[in-house]
């Protein structure tokens, strides 16, 4: 569980999160929805220790992020897996040795060992036998899955996605979507993933955070965003006249 | 001057962390290989080229102008000589290296901050700067010091090879080359060396450290980085060259 307490956060005098206080559940995915600028990249920043907060608390399972001293951070640290927007694998990397990079830098695991797991990754993001493409070779949805195994790759307990689904067709995005959710259920982590795009909402949005003006305005799971009355959140989530019309035929229902 | 004080104070801060114990030593050792072959063996055909030419015209300018009976032939092996031990091969080649090797110093890291590559070593629990900026100068540091003695020698022989072409002969040549030799000019060179692979790899890794936005971000820390370590090689040639020769 990751809980945020009280979060402010201002670049200049500009305001960009304004007393956030959210739980992020253990098991769920966790979705940060909002305007572009509204402060979700600032807040998922916040929470991987990115951006430094004016004040309030981060708690990972109780630990206060700020609390703890920089070794501490890291040691931490090294239980969140991120996936970033743009993939952020390492160039000069094949795939790979882009996964087995946390196992070498923090395990003892013999070659062979970090190979099978390597593997396993892999296979679990359907990826089997691209080991050696380099990042340069992969198309946007394989890169997305890539970033998925390596972030799985250390079994962390938190798992962070900056819009994950930025960038790729309907198609492949469900599949990144489902990905995410499957990960979370079955290593019983806590996923928060950062998002604008509604149909991830409507597919895994099992705990919802609508960030507005660096506020959070409402929160709920996916069907209660459907009934809810909130004129931001409504604006914000049935901008679209398929959305419009799909909330209109649930009210006629 | 406070612009240049937050770079000085960001620089420290930056060196501050990059020195440190790394986290994993094989990991390490890979990287320092990697970085050898980066910043210290792709440089030797153009340290090895541009050394033989400057060399020959070297000592085909001395012979030029000292074309009265006068002078000594062998005065032209002792210039080449000098020349290229006391000032090409430590600083030229530096300045040339900044050139090369800062710039991609520059790029490779800063086209890594924008792609947020840098943030995910960071959240992985990496200490990015030592990660990535340790290697890279302890490769300069004693990699660089290589390719000046490389540069010297085959500077050396061009410089033969020019003065031939000057009439000046071997056994002239050879015998300026040993006149009077000192050998703490070459431990004064690898000095200035050593400061100057020192300023090439953190100067460079510094713009490229701290590069905001995109693309054409990435080509003005490149640009940034190469300006800057030239302007502090000459100074620092400067400092040594007087704490040290006087």
């Amino acid at each position: 569980m990751i809980e945020v307490r009280n979060i402010e956060k201002h670049f200049g005098n500009n305001y960009v999160l304004k007393n956030v206080s959210f739980i992020f559940e253990k098991g769920k995915t966790n979705l940060i929805i909002g305007e572009s600028g509204s402060g979700k990249t600032t807040l998922i920043k916040i929470l991987i220790g990115l951006h430094k907060i004016d004040s309030g608390a981060v708690l990972f399972d109780g630990i206060n992020f700020n609390a703890i001293k920089t070794k501490e951070q890291r040691i931490l640290r090294q239980e969140i897996g991120m996936l970033f927007q743009a993939g952020a694998l390492y160039d000069s990397m094949t795939v790979e040795e882009n996964i087995m990079f946390p196992l070498s830098m923090f395990t003892d695991k013999t070659e062979e060992e970090k190979l099978n797991r390597v593997n396993f990754c892999l296979k679990r993001v359907n990826l089997e036998g691209k080991n050696n493409l380099l990042p340069a070779e992969l198309s946007g949805g394989m890169t997305k899955r890539v970033a998925i195994a390596r972030a799985i790759v250390m079994q962390p307990k938190y798992l962070l996605c900056d819009e994950p689904n930025s960038g790729l067709d309907p198609k492949t995005a469900i599949i990144i979507d489902n990905l995410i959710q499957e990960i979370t259920k079955e290593y019983n982590i806590t996923t928060i993933v950062n998002t604008h795009d509604m149909n991830s909402v409507m597919e895994i949005g099992e705990n919802i955070a609508f960030i507005n003006h660096g506020e959070i305005w409402w929160s709920g799971n996916k069907d209660e965003l459907l009934n809810s009355e909130n004129t931001e959140l409504n604006n914000f989530v049935f901008a679209s006249k398929l959305f419009k019309r799909l909330k209109q035929e649930d009210e006629k229902c | 001057m406070t612009k240049l004080l937050h770079h000085l104070g960001l620089y420290f801060i930056m060196m501050k962390k990059v020195i440190s114990i790394p986290e994993k030593w094989s990991v390490f050792r890979k990287q320092l290989v990697l970085e050898i072959e980066k910043v210290g063996l792709n440089s030797v055909g153009l340290v090895i080229i541009l050394s033989f030419f400057v060399g020959a015209v070297i000592s085909i300018q001395t012979a030029f102008n000292m074309s009265s009976p006068l002078l000594p032939s062998y005065l032209v092996g002792l210039a080449s000589r000098d020349s290229l031990i006391l000032e090409f091969s430590p600083t030229m080649i530096s300045l040339i290296l900044a050139g090369k090797v800062g710039s991609s110093i520059a790029s490779e890291i800063g086209s890594m901050r924008v792609t947020e590559q840098i943030d995910a070593l960071e959240i992985m629990g990496i200490n990015s700067a030592s990660f990535l900026i340790f290697p890279k100068i302890i490769a300069a540091i004693f990699f660089f010091p290589f390719l000046i003695i490389l540069s010297m020698g085959i500077g050396i022989i061009g410089a033969w090879v020019g003065g031939l072409s000057a009439d000046v002969a071997t056994a002239d040549f050879i015998g300026g080359l040993k006149y009077e030799f000192n050998p703490f000019y070459i431990t004064y060179a690898v000095i200035k060396t050593v400061f100057f692979a020192f300023i090439i790899s953190s100067v460079s890794a510094y713009y490229g450290y701290h590069t905001k936005g995109g693309a054409i971000a990435v080509g003005k820390s490149s640009t940034t980085a190469v300006v800057s370590s030239s302007i502090l090689i000459l100074l620092f040639n400067y400092l040594l060259t007087d704490i040290i020769l006087s």
